[in-house]
């Protein structure tokens, strides 16, 4: 249960090796969260990411969740809420690909949006059934202001994310007033192992600022969070650049 | 045909978000509102896995009367009187009475009730879940003191009549068990004989917590009802003044000439309500050091006798309904301790740690608690008892409280169930080392969890 300060006590993480979802868990772990699951494929990342936690003193369970197989997900969902409340979920899963190669390869391009899309639409589907039988808790879903408008740069990427963008709004206003709450979080350019390599996009962040972005939208309900905050002023206006002008954008 | 409800016909459920008095972490539940026995027992029996919880008139700060996702039972329907002995002030009464009925309807015939906290806006089953304390504690003790009997709903749909002398464990473990072991239908209280329905004033105000802390360790035992309010955001010198209001039921002889002819007279009702309009931040640190500022400058240094109604005297902010949304949307939060005497220095660090943090609470209470009761989980314990409101949104409170709750802890302290919204459940066994104990009966009446609320999964009460 949330307390009257806004401060989960159980979090669910589906993508439970995503940098961005395991520094708000361990935020979240120093204030009063005490119960912590990671869904993800068994990897030893995700061992280590359950140590460190338990390390902080939380008591956290290893599920196995694979985002690329939809028909496992609802029962996978179920079976954390069974063994109890979980206040927040984290929707935290999700591929970048490589656009260059992925242009030649349809087979690895739908992948990605197989994991990013396909599967967050069943894992939030299945989360959100189940935060509505126990009455309150929230879904955070990790999107991107890549989903804002498609770039020739990564619009495979980004169609994934649109899509799953587009589907959360539809879910947080279909679930309005039944208690349960759906925030999208559109991060721009995040330092972490998945970026690794690529040059700093322009206003770059840290997994750490997102964690902070997500924490605050929770506890203030919050519908849609852009982190940083100034992103939402530059994808308004980028939104309504003309075609023939936004084609040729360096960006 | 009858428009009315009758007992087979089962009330429809209404899913809608519950929230307690301080409007924080609302839950959606299905609510129900039984008129009988009957109806409640069918509820009952038709809970989901999310089990049930009975809720009165929703004035616990927290969420002990919410169920997530669950049933809550709103027992405001089961309001009637089943017996009262006009002699001897013993009244049976179904558990959705309040005791503003209870109040409204026996003044008249010379009794009170025997506690009374500071709203007459709860039920006689709230009362007895939370075991209310009032401003008598150190006189009569808390709510459970003065129930000789209750019939419980129990987890396997039997109804049993539970006593402290046939059943102390069930009994004890109800008392102040925050609706956990059963769902209480009605109860036998005993009213206490009055000659008027006016007290009898007197007020101090003292300049400093010093002062106040060595008055009423001196006065409480001259008076039935003491209580101080404190200014918690006075500095330096002025660090927790106080008024100081003791009193007594008028005798007879007491009253002007004028008013002997109706000595008993009472009369229910509110001035004025709050509209849900009020933003958020208006409750800060400066609207509420004025506000603290006019209420101690407004009090008489020293007044004796002063007779005043028993609305102004026990339960001023019910003049004003719905005063919660003075708070804003995002709601706000209580915060009350006990401290044994032996560590009333904890009491000082405390006052002075929210001063300095500038934290504003507007009603700061200060009272003195005696000899507590068997309940396992009942609150009052001998020593010193803070009251504190704070809006949710002030800043830095959460760090604040946290220092509070070691201080409260490592000084042999503990919160009240019926206020807390926020404590740390790794607390909660030191705070009530008879936990375990409540816990035994709750597994023997309730072994599969029936009877849950939100406040029960947060702290893993039972």
């Amino acid at each position: 249960m949330k307390d009257a300060l806004g401060a989960p006590q159980s979090l669910l993480i589906l993508g439970g090796t995503s940098e961005i979802a395991l520094h708000t868990a361990r935020k979240l772990v120093d204030d009063r969260v005490r119960r912590v699951v990671l869904a993800g494929r068994p990897s030893e990342g995700l061992d280590r990411a359950a140590d460190e936690l338990r390390g902080r003193g939380a008591e956290v369970e290893v599920v196995g969740f694979d985002a690329a197989e939809p028909d496992t997900h609802e029962k996978v969902i179920d079976g954390v809420f069974a063994d109890g409340d979980i206040d927040v979920v984290l929707l935290a899963f999700g591929v970048l690909g490589d656009q260059e190669a992925d242009e030649q390869d349809p087979v690895a391009a739908a992948k990605v949006a197989q994991v990013n899309y396909v599967g967050g639409v069943s894992a939030g589907l299945a989360s959100v059934k189940a935060l509505r039988r126990q009455g309150h808790g929230s879904l955070a879903v990790i999107s991107s202001v890549a989903a804002e408008r498609a770039r020739k740069a990564n619009f495979i990427y980004g169609s994934s994310k649109a899509g799953l963008d587009a589907f959360a709004q539809g879910l947080a206003d279909k679930t309005h007033g039944t208690g349960v709450h759906v925030m999208v979080v559109r991060p721009g350019f995040v330092k972490t192992k998945m970026t690794q390599g690529m040059p700093d996009g322009p206003m770059a962040t840290t997994p750490d600022v997102v964690a902070d972005g997500i924490i605050k939208g929770l506890r203030k309900g919050s519908t849609t969070i852009w982190v940083p905050g100034q992103l939402r002023f530059v994808f308004s206006a980028l939104r309504h650049v003309p075609r023939p002008i936004f084609r040729k954008l360096p960006i | 045909m009858s428009d009315g409800p009758s007992a087979e016909l089962f009330p429809a459920a209404r899913r809608k978000a519950l929230t307690g008095w301080g409007r924080t972490s609302p839950t959606f539940a299905d609510v129900v509102v039984p008129m009988t026995r009957e109806q409640v027992a069918a509820a009952v029996q038709r809970r989901t896995e999310r089990g049930v919880i009975a809720r009165g008139l929703g004035r616990s700060y927290g969420d002990p009367a919410q169920n997530g996702g669950g049933l809550v039972l709103d027992m405001s329907g089961m309001n009637r009187v089943l017996d009262a002995d006009l002699e001897t002030g013993v009244v049976t009464v179904e558990a959705g009475v309040s005791l503003d009925r209870l109040i409204e309807l026996f003044v008249p015939f010379g009794f009170f009730v025997p506690v009374t906290p500071g709203t007459r806006q709860v039920t006689v089953g709230g009362a007895i879940g939370a075991d209310v304390h009032g401003k008598n504690h150190h006189a009569d003790g808390s709510f459970c003191d003065h129930v000789l009997s209750m019939d419980l709903l129990l987890a396997d749909g039997t109804v049993r009549t539970v006593t402290p002398e046939d059943d102390p464990e069930l009994f004890w473990a109800t008392a102040g068990g925050m609706g956990l072991t059963g769902i209480v239908l009605s109860a036998v209280v005993r009213l206490i004989p009055i000659e008027t329905s006016l007290v009898s004033v007197d007020t101090d105000r003292t300049r400093d917590l010093d002062e106040i802390m060595a008055l009423m360790a001196e006065t409480d035992e001259k008076y039935r009802y003491t209580v101080a309010w404190l200014d918690c955001l006075a500095k330096g010198r002025n660090l927790g003044r106080s008024v100081l209001t003791c009193g007594e039921f008028a005798r007879l002889e007491d009253l002007p000439a004028k008013k002997r002819a109706k000595p008993l007279h009472f009369k229910s009702g509110s001035l004025v309500t709050v509209p849900d309009l009020v933003p958020g931040r208006l409750p800060n640190k400066f609207t509420m050091g004025l506000f603290n500022e006019l209420w101690y400058r407004k009090a008489p240094q020293h007044k004796v006798g002063q007779l005043q109604g028993i609305s102004p005297f026990f339960h001023p902010l019910d003049a004003v309904q719905e005063w919660n949304r003075a708070y804003g949307k995002t709601g706000f939060l209580q915060y009350q301790f006990v401290v044994p005497f032996e560590n009333e220095d904890a009491m000082r660090t405390i006052v002075k740690t929210i001063s300095d943090a500038g934290a504003p609470s507007s009603l700061t209470v200060l009272k003195r608690f005696g000899p507590g009761n068997r309940g396992f989980l009942s609150f009052p314990k001998p020593g010193w008892t803070l009251t504190l409101d704070f809006p949710t949104n002030t800043p830095g409170l959460s760090a604040l409280l946290r220092r509070l709750d070691e201080i409260v802890l490592s000084n042999d302290g503990r919160f009240y169930l019926a206020k807390d919204s926020r404590m740390d459940p790794s607390d909660l066994a030191a705070m009530y080392p008879r936990l375990e104990e409540f816990r035994a009966v709750r597994a023997k009446v309730d072994p599969d969890g029936v009877f849950v609320s939100d406040q029960a999964r947060r702290l893993g009460l039972a």
